[in-house]
């Protein structure tokens, strides 16, 4: 059976991870790659790292990053922010990364889509979406939630599975940083209308967060960051805790 | 050592990184020559089986591969060369395992790809050494193997059977990625690199 897969969030910026993280026996927590390595012995399924780096002549030291985290971590990865073109991800994919995400650059160029699944494979193009309930209707956000677009997010998500996204990373920016849950509604409202994976993501203040938007949702990965960062989850024992509900994981 | 064909379908950074965890030594095969370098044969691959097989053809490499008498390993794209055709591209394959590609259905109501960890059985081949059953392994695929019993080493469910592995003699396959597939994964290609034929 294909199990639910839990995956921790990393913010990187010029090759640093940043935010803080709290793990015991971490040498240098700002290491992207021994953070990475501690997260996979941990039992992560698959781990993504968020590029925030601000500018473009700085990519060079993420490429690096990707590299490095590549040769060392024995489980998948995927790197999300400043992708913009098929180019961009080509450096990535060679570079070792699993999938690449996109967010803003689909919303403005949606043919980014259907070309970067057309040159590597739908598996390889994860595309997140940041959404906001405003007035009754769940609107695509951009700039982390700063900025609202004029797509509906069951719209976008449907024209994105039919450009050639193969997976949805959706974070629920009502939910995000709240830890009072998961968008349970909405999440499963949109795994149900789709038919590639959908990763749940924003709200995880809670082990039973996880089992709820396991149990109730169609979902088939759930992300976070600061419960995992900061020990407030230990991984073995949220899976522990996923297997007595019967939600099928990797121990 | 291990020779990995190199012919320009997918991205083979994980895998060397792999290998070079395991201190395993490998070298690329891009010409029939170099298939006298190796002792064991990994063929990767990733993206479309038929744009694949066009471009390992290109290579000059199919019919000395199919002569090959020691251990040959598929992985993920690279198995399904092994197979007679794949639905994907509707494109003739190697032909040396006689078993069939095929698209998932999604009428079974599953998602495709078939994306992350699924548990294995395996039937206690020398590839599978050491690795408990319903071990999970790390799966991106939207093609499959049709389970048949004579080539089947492990089968993995996804809406119905598939062969997550096959062997024909000195032939293997993983549907898998064994270097994504955390320590199960490397003892799979530690297992590899120790088979003899």
């Amino acid at each position: 059976m294909l199990s639910k897969r839990i995956i921790p969030c990393l913010d990187v910026k010029d090759g640093r991870t940043v935010k803080g993280v709290n793990f015991v026996d971490l040498k240098d927590a700002g290491d992207p790659v021994e953070l990475a390595w501690q997260y996979a012995q941990q039992g992560a399924d698959e781990l993504v790292f968020l590029d925030i780096t601000a500018t473009h002549e700085r990519r060079g030291t993420t490429i690096e990053m990707v590299k490095s985290v590549a040769r060392q971590l024995n489980i998948p990865f995927t790197i999300g922010g400043g992708i913009t073109s098929v180019a961009d991800a080509e450096a990535l994919l060679n570079s070792g990364a699993d999938k690449i995400s996109i967010n803003s650059a689909a919303v403005r160029n949606p043919a980014l889509i259907s070309d970067l699944a057309k040159a590597f494979g739908v598996q390889f193009v994860v595309v997140a979406v940041d959404t906001k309930f405003v007035e009754g209707r769940n609107m695509v956000h951009l700039n982390g939630g700063r900025l609202i677009t004029e797509l509906e997010t069951e719209d976008w998500i449907l024209h994105a599975e039919s450009l050639g996204a193969g997976e949805i990373l959706l974070t629920s920016m009502d939910h995000d940083g709240t830890k009072n849950g998961f968008d349970c509604l909405l999440l499963d409202k949109i795994a149900r209308s789709i038919n590639i994976p959908v990763i749940a993501s924003g709200g995880a203040g809670r082990m039973e967060h996880f089992t709820e938007v396991f149990l109730q949702t169609g979902v088939d990965a759930a992300l976070a960051a600061s419960v995992f960062h900061f020990g407030e989850i230990p991984i073995p024992v949220l899976k522990e805790e996923l297997k007595k509900h019967n939600i099928p994981v990797r121990l | 050592m291990i020779g990995i064909v190199n012919y320009g379908a997918g991205n083979i950074f994980s895998l060397t990184s792999a290998l070079d965890r395991l201190d395993l030594p490998y070298g690329m095969i891009n010409e029939e020559a170099d298939l006298d370098k190796y002792t064991h044969i990994i063929i990767p691959g990733v993206g479309h089986a038929g744009t694949a097989m066009k471009k390992l053809d290109q290579t000059g490499l199919v019919a000395p591969i199919k002569a090959l008498k020691k251990p040959v390993l598929g992985i993920c794209v690279g198995m399904q060369l092994l197979t007679q055709h794949s639905e994907e591209g509707d494109a003739d394959m190697m032909s040396i395992v006689p078993v069939k590609t095929r698209l998932f259905n999604k009428d079974q109501g599953i998602k495709i790809p078939h994306m992350g960890w699924n548990n294995i059985t395996h039937k206690n081949n020398p590839l599978f050494e050491g690795v408990k059953n319903l071990t999970q392994f790390y799966f991106v695929h939207s093609y499959f193997i049709e389970y048949n019993p004579t080539f089947d080493i492990a089968t993995a469910e996804y809406g119905m059977p598939f062969s997550a592995a096959v062997q024909k003699d000195n032939f293997y396959g993983v549907q898998f990625h064994p270097e994504k597939s955390g320590a199960a994964g490397e003892r799979l290609l530690k297992n590899f690199s120790n088979l003899k034929h």
